[in-house]
């Protein structure tokens, strides 16, 4: 150890270490410049400015010689930020408002969608020829002419112009092919005019139809000119709403306040669910944990002394532990298939594992002993051979049983030395959503209650609700996620906070 | 009798475990060597042996694309995540500054935040950055490992900050007198010193990320760009899941190939690392 500190090996070569820095600086500064190109040609001068005032702060750290700390910490934490801190920052937002389907944009983005959607085609208006176009970056356009008057023009959503040229210079035209590829799109294009929108009507036909539902300014309302109901404006909801309480589907993005919260802890559906949901998440990560741990630990303990064969035992043991776990939970689930199934085959029973709350249960918990008791069994093993042996030898030397000399002397240690382990092992298992996801998906679910199944974790619960079938409510499942967040952060911080009087963990 | 209750007993224990441990691996095994390839014809013994699986996943799937796509993302992330939390480490463990309490406790905090809840919000930041730089938005390799070295700092980077704390600051002081800089002491005693807890956090880094499924899932949609976890997950869903079986089993076999054999190979660091990290918090 001591040969390291002797002589030049310590100092790197002055040339060296400065050419090592300017290729780093360089490497900086370039990638910068790559990035900036983008950003100032879509004009993003915010993001400009955040660029430039991160790369030349990045380049002023690293050529003075103080905050030295900073220079450690700093190419960690810019990840931390943007990848993290940033995206649960925007989340935690998103918790105070009713965004999700049907209200993601702003008011007048639903007033345009409002009216594009309802553009109709009067009898009897003029039918133009049609081709789809495209500029350089790939954005649609229709070329139409005017059968009447020959009129060449060029529609994209910001209107319609006349077309120099055909095709214009800038623009190509899509063949049958490519333009039946990007069908869908061409389906949904609408090119904005006085009167309505000019749409397609198959891939070489073009009609101009008129908006039946219009927004007037002055009452905040749509008006359906056919049918003449009335939507007013609820600036509370986001949404409009007529008289008789029907809503349009599309919204807009409004503060909610606490009604999220308030609804996950009031609405009695939802509270029922909750609670249930919560109650088994704690069932879940304590029995995961505490599960994995004794039976590694006996393990461990099993294989302490002298004995033959020990290396490839232990070998054998963990091996779970190095196969693929998103792989092995497939591969589980299916062992618990009620026909074919290894267990039901072994066992020779026929049960229906993930039919009923109590046995789906039992098999993720079965599942989550097998994928976790290796790593308990290796740290504990670290652990045990980390105690002196002294310490064992003087309790038998005082007349101790070797069990009264486990749990006197051994366990606490082992406990003292692991619980950091074991927190962080509860905060992983509190929100593990492979584990469910992987194997019953939350199942299974009570007949009248498609939302919530016996082996939800809140966390699968709330993918559910975020990106589930019925809709996505972004807003309401981020309010869930800080409900997650501060039971974890308390229950951890509770554990660390009893541990400290032991261990010195900002030694 | 007396032979039993020394040595026995614990030969005893150890054959239940490791049948424990076996018998879904021996199963996964008998699977992929299943002629049939179906889940319905699956035991746990083999009932006979044959390539097929194994021939059929390499020819009509993109295994071997998904394979080297996962190698590549968990590979660098994993080593440069290990580089940005041993550099994190250094500061915390060695150098006295302010915020250093808070900033480790921040840390372990914002672990604590279901993760990919926040996954609209990525999806959004990705989204933006997709459009103005494809070469490391969805579907590329770099937007990955941008995306997991997010995660750099973290449990990793206490577990290496406690590892640091044991190696006695005598050697820093020691070698400062010899006219070492901060970046000397970094990178010619301390690292080499703390190579069993990199090589352990590399490894627990590496098979995190192979494992990881949710934000795969949702980033690499191209069929061409998938990982392991996310093209095996679409080998066995819907109504494929029961004809599939074997050649899911066989790509499971090939996916831990890799990781069986580091895990091995690294088996003696493993313990110490996770142990001595342990010990310090």
């Amino acid at each position: 150890m001591t040969a390291q500190l002797e002589g030049p090996a310590t100092r790197a070569l002055p040339v060296l270490r400065h050419i090592i820095r300017i290729l780093l600086l360089g490497t900086v500064a370039a990638v910068a410049i790559w990035a900036a190109f983008p950003l100032a040609e879509g004009r993003h001068w915010t993001g400009l400015g955040i660029l430039a005032a991160t790369t030349a702060g990045l380049l002023y750290l690293y050529t003075t010689s103080r905050h030295i700390p900073a220079k450690y910490l700093v190419p960690g934490t810019l990840f931390l930020i943007v990848f993290q801190i940033f995206p649960v920052l925007y989340t935690a937002s998103t918790a105070f408002t009713n965004f999700g389907d049907g209200h993601r944009g702003s008011k007048a983005d639903a007033i345009t969608a409002i009216q594009t959607a309802s553009v109709t085609r009067v009898p009897g208006s003029t039918e133009y020829q049609l081709k789809i176009v495209t500029k350089g970056d790939g954005a649609l356009a229709f070329l139409i002419t005017d059968p009447a008057t020959g009129q060449l023009s060029i529609g994209d959503s910001a209107g319609l112009r006349p077309a120099g040229g055909n095709p214009p210079p800038g623009y190509t035209v899509l063949n049958a092919g490519q333009a039946s590829a990007r069908s869908r799109e061409i389906t949904d294009f609408a090119v904005p005019t006085a009167a309505g929108a000019i749409r397609s009507a198959g891939l070489s036909r073009a009609y101009e139809g008129t908006a039946v539902r219009a927004y007037d300014q002055a009452t905040d309302s749509i008006r359906d000119s056919v049918s003449g109901k009335v939507w007013k404006a609820d600036e509370g909801a986001g949404a409009f709403v007529a008289g008789d309480g029907e809503r349009l589907a599309q919204g807009w993005r409004v503060n909610v306040g606490l009604a999220n919260f308030t609804r996950a802890l009031t609405d009695d559906t939802i509270s029922g669910d909750f609670l249930r949901t919560l109650v088994w998440n704690f069932v879940f990560a304590t029995a995961s944990t505490g599960g994995t741990f004794l039976v590694g630990m006996a393990f461990a303990i099993a294989l302490q002394g002298r004995m033959r064969l020990k290396g490839l035992y232990r070998i054998l043991l963990v091996l779970p532990y190095a196969m693929p776990s998103f792989a092995m939970l497939l591969v589980w689930r299916d062992l618990f298939n009620t026909d074919f199934g290894l267990i039901n085959n072994v066992l020779g029973t026929n049960v229906d594992w993930f039919g009923t709350g109590l046995t789906a249960q039992f098999a993720v918990l079965l599942v989550q002993l097998w994928l976790g008791y290796p790593y308990m069994f290796l740290v504990t093993t670290g652990a045990l051979q980390a105690i002196p042996g002294e310490l064992t030898d003087a309790t038998r030397v005082d007349g101790a049983g070797p069990l009264q000399a486990f749990r006197a002397v051994k366990l606490p240690l082992l406990l003292v030395a692991l619980t950091p382990l074991l927190i962080s092992s509860f905060a992983f298992n509190f929100n593990n959503f492979n584990a469910i996801y992987l194997t019953t998906e939350g199942g299974p679910f009570p007949a009248d209650n498609p939302a919530n199944g016996a082996t939800d974790l809140l966390i699968t619960y709330t993918y559910r609700l975020a990106f589930g079938g019925s809709g996505a409510q972004y807003g309401f499942a981020a309010a869930i996620s800080i409900f997650i967040f501060l039971i974890v952060a308390v229950v951890s911080a509770v554990s660390f906070r009893r541990t400290r009087a032991q261990e010195e963990v900002y030694s | 009798m007396s032979w039993f209750r020394r040595v026995g007993w614990r030969h005893l224990v150890a054959i239940l475990a490791v049948i424990f441990s076996l018998g879904p691996i021996v199963f996964v095994l008998s699977a992929a060597l299943n002629p049939l390839g179906t889940l319905s014809s699956s035991t746990l013994v083999p009932n006979g042996a044959s390539p097929d699986n194994f021939t059929r996943l390499l020819q009509d799937t993109d295994f071997p694309r998904w394979f080297l796509n996962s190698v590549v993302i968990a590979g660098l992330a994993s080593l440069l995540s290990v580089f940005l939390s041993a550099l994190a480490a250094f500061a915390f463990s060695r150098r006295r500054f302010k915020g250093r309490r808070t900033g480790l406790l921040a840390l372990l905090l914002i672990q604590m935040f279901p993760q990919f809840l926040a996954v609209v919000a990525l999806f959004l930041i990705f989204s933006r950055i997709t459009g103005l730089w494809p070469a490391i938005g969805f579907n590329t390799w770099w937007g990955m490992v941008l995306l997991y070295l997010g995660g750099a700092l973290g449990v990793n980077t206490w577990l290496m900050k406690g590892f640091f704390d044991t190696v006695p600051k005598e050697l820093d002081e020691s070698a400062t007198v010899d006219g070492a800089s901060h970046t000397g002491i970094f990178f010619r005693i301390l690292l080499p010193l703390v190579s069993p807890i990199l090589a352990v956090s590399g490894l627990l880094a590496f098979i995190g990320t192979i494992n990881e499924f949710l934000l795969a899932n949702i980033f690499l949609t191209d069929g061409g760009s998938k990982t392991l976890a996310v093209g095996l997950y679409g080998l066995v869903q819907g109504s494929e899941r029961n004809s599939n079986f074997g050649i899911f089993c066989a790509g499971t076999l090939l996916t831990a190939i890799p990781t069986v054999g580091v895990f091995l190979y690294l088996q003696r660091y493993i313990v110490e690392g996770l142990s001595a990290g342990a010990v310090k918090g």
